[in-house]
C-alpha cells in the first residue's frame, strides 16, 4: 500500500490550506483557464511576463488538494524565471510524474521543493491534478485562446 | 452449493438477514479481494454493480455450448441461440410488467434507449417552438439527446426545478407543462441525490395534457420493483450493467402503439422484411429497432441477472437496501463537518456528501487507500452540482451485497480523511 503521507505531504497540505499567490493579477499580460473534468478542478493562471521574464504569477479557482497545492507552488517556483526556464521546469516536473520508476529524472535538483509531488506518481489518476496548473501556465505563455483541459 | 432461492422462497423473504447477505456475497467473486491491503468495500454501485457467478457462468456457458447468430439460420445452434435470446425478451417483459414482449427493444443501455426515442419518436414530431420538459436532477444522458434535438429543431428544453431537499417541485412541473410540451423525460431515481421521483403522479399530470412521458430507469430498476403498466409511462429505459448484468446491454420499453408509429433509428440487417434497391420494407416491432447482430451474449447475461435478482426477491432487496441507506445516513450525518446532499423523503441507495475543507476527489483517494471504492465528481449530473453550488460530491451507493460493517468502515474512513486534512 502506498502511504497516504507520500501523497499528502505536510508541505502539500500547507499549500492547500494556505495557497500562495491566490487571486487575480490585475496587470497580467498572459492568462489561461484550465479545467480537469474528471474532478471538476477549474483554475485560471495569470502571468506578467516582461522581456521574456516571469515578473509575477498568480492563480485563482477551486480544486482538489493536489491541484491547489501544485498551482500554489508553481507560481512560487516560476517567478523570476525566464520563459525558457519555466518551460524546462515544467518538462522536468512532468517527467518526474510520468516517467517509468526505473528512469531517473534529468537534473532533478532543479525541481527543488517541487519534489514533494513525486509521491503523486503512485496515484496515476491524480497526475492530472498535479499537472493542471502547469499545462495552464504553458498555455498562458503561448497565449492560447482555448481553455486547457486534462481530458 | 445451494442457491439462496432453495434456502428460502423469495416471496417469504421480507428483507435480507446477515446470513442471507453472507451467502449472497459468496456469489460475487470480485468481493473476495483485497484492495491496498484491505478487504474491498464496493460502494460505487450507482455507477455499475458487480456480477454474480450465475451471470458470469451463463455468458461463458452460452459461448461454450449454444453460441450462434440469431433469427436467420435453420441450423440447430442458431435456433437454440434465437430461442434463448427471445426468452430473455419475455423475461424482461415480465420483470417490468409490460403488456407484451414486443414492447421490449434491446439496446446498448439507457443512453441508447433515450437516443432511440429522441430520433425514432420525437424527431419527426418536434417543431420549432415546441418544448421538451426534463428535470433538474437528470443524468447527462437524459439531457443531451433532448438538447441536441432542440438545437436542430429550434425547440426549447425546459427544466423542472429541485427543492433544497432534492425533490422535484411538482407545482412548478404542472406550471411548466403546456400545449407546446411534446415530451416529459424524467429519471425514476436521481443518481446524484438518490431521490425517488413520484413517477406515477407525474405521468398522470402529463397525460392530462396528452404529453407522453419517458422514464429513465437506470437508477430505478436496480432498487425498485418496476411496473410500467401501473406507472403508465410511455417509455422506460434501463441498463443491464447496473442490475448485476453485463455491460453493453439494456432495454427500452415502449407502449406498442407508440413503437408501431416510430421510424427505425438505424438501418441494417434484421430490421427489414425485404430489401430491394428501390424500397425496403421494415420489420415489425421490436425487430425494426434492432438493426445488426445484437449483443447476444449480453442479452443472455441480462436474463441470468434478472433470474438472480428474482431468486433473492426485489422487495427484499429494496427493504434491505433501505436499511443500509438509513444506517449510513445516520452514521455519516453524525460526523461533524459532513454535509449530506439529497435529503428527500423517498430515497434509494445513494449517499452524496461533502466534507468541509476537503475536495471530494481527495476523499476518494484516501478512502481508496483504505480499500473503499466510492465515486467522487459530478456524477454526470453537472446541473445538480450547480443547483447545490458544489463542484463535486463524494458518493457512496449501496447494493444488496453490502453490509453494515462496510458502512462502519466508510465512517472510519471519513474520520481518517479529516485527520489527514485536520
Amino acid at each position: 500500500m502506498s502511504d497516504l503521507r507520500d501523497l499528502y505531504q505536510e508541505l502539500i497540505l500547507d499549500h492547500t490550506k494556505h495557497p500562495r499567490n491566490f487571486g487575480a493579477l490585475e496587470n497580467a499580460n498572459c492568462r489561461a483557464d484550465g479545467h480537469n473534468p474528471l474532478c471538476g478542478d477549474k483554475l485560471t493562471v495569470f502571468l506578467d511576463v516582461s522581456n521574456g521574464v516571469v515578473k509575477d504569477a498568480r492563480f485563482q479557482g477551486s480544486g482538489c488538494a493536489i491541484s491547489t497545492a501544485s498551482a500554489s507552488m508553481m507560481t512560487e517556483s516560476i517567478k523570476g524565471k525566464t520563459r525558457a526556464e519555466a518551460e524546462t521546469l515544467f518538462e522536468r516536473f512532468h517527467q518526474m510524474l510520468t516517467s517509468p520508476p526505473d528512469v531517473e529524472v534529468q537534473d532533478a535538483e532543479e525541481l527543488g521543493k517541487l519534489v514533494v509531488f513525486s509521491g503523486v506518481k503512485e496515484f496515476p489518476v491524480r497526475v492530472k491534478c498535479a499537472t493542471l496548473a502547469w499545462h495552464t501556465m504553458n498555455a498562458a505563455m503561448r497565449h492560447e485562446a482555448e481553455p486547457v483541459s486534462t481530458e | 452449493m445451494k442457491g439462496l432461492s432453495e434456502v428460502l422462497a423469495p416471496e417469504t423473504r421480507k428483507t435480507l438477514s446477515s446470513a442471507d447477505v453472507a451467502r449472497i456475497r459468496e456469489d460475487f467473486p470480485i468481493l473476495k479481494q483485497q484492495v491496498c491491503g484491505r478487504p474491498l468495500v464496493y460502494f460505487d454501485n450507482a455507477a455499475t454493480s458487480q456480477k454474480p457467478r450465475q451471470v458470469i457462468e451463463a455468458i461463458s456457458r452460452f459461448y461454450a455450448e449454444d453460441y450462434s447468430n440469431i433469427h436467420r439460420a435453420v441450423h440447430t445452434l442458431s435456433q437454440r441461440a434465437t430461442q434463448a435470446f427471445e426468452a430473455v425478451r419475455v423475461k424482461v417483459q415480465r420483470f417490468v410488467h409490460a403488456a407484451e414482449d414486443r414492447e421490449i427493444v434491446f439496446v446498448r443501455g439507457t443512453t441508447e434507449g433515450n437516443n432511440l426515442v429522441a430520433h425514432g419518436y420525437l424527431r419527426p414530431r418536434l417543431q420549432a417552438g415546441d418544448e421538451i420538459l426534463v428535470s433538474g436532477m437528470e443524468h447527462h444522458s437524459n439531457i443531451v439527446p433532448w438538447q441536441m434535438l432542440c438545437g436542430e429543431k429550434n425547440a426549447r428544453l425546459r427544466v423542472i426545478p429541485i427543492s433544497d431537499d432534492g425533490e422535484l417541485i411538482l407545482e412548478e412541473y404542472e406550471r411548466l407543462l403546456n400545449p407546446r410540451t411534446r415530451l416529459v423525460a424524467v429519471t425514476q431515481v436521481s443518481n446524484a441525490l438518490g431521490t425517488i421521483n413520484p413517477i406515477r403522479r407525474m405521468v398522470e399530470i402529463a397525460h392530462r395534457q396528452r404529453v407522453p412521458v419517458l422514464v429513465d430507469g437506470a437508477q430505478g430498476i436496480p432498487h425498485l420493483a418496476v411496473d410500467v403498466q401501473a406507472l403508465d409511462c410511455d417509455f422506460y429505459t434501463f441498463s443491464g450493467h447496473k442490475l448485476c448484468g453485463p455491460t453493453g446491454i439494456g432495454a427500452l420499453y415502449g407502449k406498442a402503439n407508440l413503437l408501431e408509429a416510430m421510424s427505425p433509428f438505424q438501418g441494417g440487417g434484421d430490421m427489414i422484411v425485404s430489401v430491394t434497391f428501390e424500397k425496403t420494407t421494415y420489420n415489425k416491432i421490436p425487430h425494426r429497432f434492432e438493426a445488426g447482430t445484437p449483443d447476444i451474449a449480453g442479452v443472455i447475461g441480462l436474463g441470468a441477472a434478472i433470474d438472480y435478482l428474482q431468486s433473492i426477491g426485489i422487495e427484499a432487496i429494496n427493504a434491505y437496501e433501505e436499511e443500509l441507506l438509513a444506517y449510513a445516513t445516520q452514521e455519516v450525518a453524525r460526523i461533524p463537518g459532513v454535509r449530506i446532499l439529497g435529503t428527500a423523503q423517498a430515497k434509494a441507495s445513494v449517499l452524496s456528501f461533502t466534507v468541509d475543507g476537503v475536495h471530494p476527489h481527495d476523499i476518494g483517494t484516501i478512502l481508496d487507500q483504505l480499500g473503499i471504492a466510492i465515486r467522487a465528481g459530478h456524477h454526470c449530473a453537472q446541473p445538480v452540482m450547480d443547483r447545490f453550488n458544489v463542484p463535486a460530491t463524494a458518493r457512496a451507493s449501496f447494493a444488496f451485497y453490502n453490509t453494515k460493517e462496510e458502512i462502519d468502515a466508510l465512517v472510519q474512513g471519513i474520520r481518517r480523511v479529516m485527520e489527514v486534512f485536520g
